[in-house]
């Protein structure tokens, strides 16, 4: 996917977003550390651009929330989280670039209840790439890519990357397609 | 640079004391703590992160603050706590350090955390068990996370602390906060000068690349930051006592409203606990430019980062 592809499904999901509202003032949404911040606010953007609306930020940052930290050699270095509202009564979008295994978002739907009581979590992601371990589904997903578990998804952005893309990666053979 | 570089990695199995860490070291520890200190603006300020550990905090000595900091850091981190202290335990039927501690670790323990009147006995304890040991002060040694915290705290209005000026006024001889705040400091590129009656400030300081000075205003007109020390008079033996009197230590040596007027740049610390009207004047405590409660607030965040750190992933041989 290159970026123009990007644009498009960023459109749909702030089409997406705001289909069951007459007023959006109840909507927040939150990108995950750290490509899904990213993601986030491009969606964002297309939110402000498309309907004028300003919808409430913030970035989530689940390290101390994971199941998994521990069967690393190293301890994971801990990103900033920053939600500078309310989540009382909100319908909340999290929104992260690769669904995998599930366990990140579980993480983060623990860590979204440590800041207040949200009336609703609806997750996001540009790419499912499939292979869950918990029962968790998408609201809204970019698009959907069959994988093997050899092969690595990669969002790129332009912040941190240089380019707004999505890879398929052979695991141990680089950047093809 | 105030930042570790892109290729660092944290490799720190305990934290006997500063001099033990590189400055990228401390920097590390610094940027992790502030992820840390918001937790605790959460509306719920706790995390489970540690909830497979379990942690025994020795304290051989009194403590109310760094007790409680790490006490309360260890639990918004989910941590299982046992707490010990010496006056209500078999210390008291004559049991060595050495069995305490093998015997505590027999029952399964990951962190120690300990404070000992002698200084090296967070050394002694690496070797005693398999643990990671955190110093939460030995003798006049060192008290590594206050000085964490002191640096934390002066990162929040300073954020680069190279080539700023740091005073430390007070009891230097008797303070381990003095000695990690040294190593710590000057790692980080900070100028420290000390102040103080000369009986209270030892001849070879110098040894550790700072400046000393028995003068007050000159001191207070010079620095950016003005941390007091607390009198330790627990540690002065009657009749050899260091200085005439509290009051004529405060005359020369307190800091007073006055000298807030007079020089409007440096904030001010403490490391507590205070004697109001001793290091300084109660009004200079309760005053907009100390940050002395900023610190205890900090010093809860700074121990949880270390906690965190020292946790250990899985240490694979």
């Amino acid at each position: 996917m290159n970026s123009e592809d990007l644009n498009r499904t960023y459109l749909r999901f702030a089409h997406q977003f705001l289909e069951s509202y007459d007023n959006p003032s109840r909507l927040a949404i939150i990108g995950m550390q750290t490509r899904g911040v990213f993601v986030g606010k491009r969606i964002l953007e297309s939110i402000q651009k498309e309907f004028g609306a300003d919808i409430d930020f913030g970035i989530l940052d689940v390290t101390f929330y994971r199941d998994d930290f521990r069967s690393k050699l190293k301890m994971p270095d801990v990103k900033v989280t920053e939600i500078p509202f309310d989540l009382y009564d909100r319908d909340v979008v999290l929104v992260d670039d690769v669904l995998y295994t599930g366990r990140t978002v579980r993480s983060a739907m623990d860590a979204l209840m440590s800041y207040g009581r949200p009336r609703k979590i609806q997750f996001c992601c540009m790419v499912d790439r499939g292979h869950r371990e918990l029962p968790i589904a998408p609201d809204f997903t970019g698009m959907y890519v069959p994988t093997h578990s050899k092969e690595e998804v990669r969002v790129k952005v332009k912040e941190l990357d240089g380019e707004d893309a999505v890879y398929l990666v052979d695991v141990g053979e680089e950047e093809d397609e | 640079m105030n930042k570790p570089p892109d290729n660092y990695a944290f490799n720190q199995k305990h934290l006997l004391g500063l001099s033990d860490y590189s400055r990228e070291d401390i920097l590390y520890v610094l940027e992790q703590a502030k992820s840390f200190r918001e937790i605790l603006d959460r509306p719920i300020p706790k995390v489970p992160t540690l909830r497979d550990k379990t942690i025994v905090n020795l304290f051989y000595e009194n403590s109310t603050r760094t007790r409680l900091s790490f006490e309360l850091a260890q639990k918004r981190m989910g941590a299982d706590v046992v707490n010990f202290s010496a006056s209500t335990s078999s210390t008291k039927k004559g049991e060595s350090l050495k069995d305490t501690i093998q015997n505590i670790s027999s029952m399964k323990i990951d962190m120690v955390v300990v404070r000992h009147r002698s200084p090296g006995v967070p050394h002694f304890l690496t070797q005693c068990v398999d643990a990671a040991i955190l110093n939460a002060g030995d003798g006049a040694h060192e008290h590594p996370t206050q000085a964490l915290l002191d640096m934390f705290t002066m990162q929040q209005f300073h954020s680069d602390l190279r080539g700023k000026k740091v005073a430390i006024i007070g009891d230097i001889s008797h303070s381990r906060v003095v000695r990690s705040n040294i190593i710590g400091l000057t790692k980080l590129g900070a100028e420290v000068v000390l102040c103080g009656p000369k009986t209270l400030i030892p001849v070879q300081v110098k040894a550790l690349g700072v400046d000393v000075s028995y003068n007050l205003e000159e001191t207070l007109a010079w620095c950016d930051v003005a941390m007091a020390l607390r009198i330790q008079l627990e540690r002065q033996d009657e009749g050899t006592e260091l200085f005439p009197t509290l009051r004529e230590y405060h005359e020369k040596f307190g800091i007073k409203l006055d000298h807030l007027d007079k020089y409007p740049d440096f904030k001010i610390m403490h490391p507590g606990p205070i004697n109001r009207g001793v290091e300084m004047e109660s009004e200079v405590a309760d005053s907009e430019r100390a940050v002395i409660l900023d610190q205890v607030t900090n010093g809860v965040a700074v121990r949880m980062a270390v906690l965190y750190l020292l946790s250990g992933g899985n240490r694979v041989s």
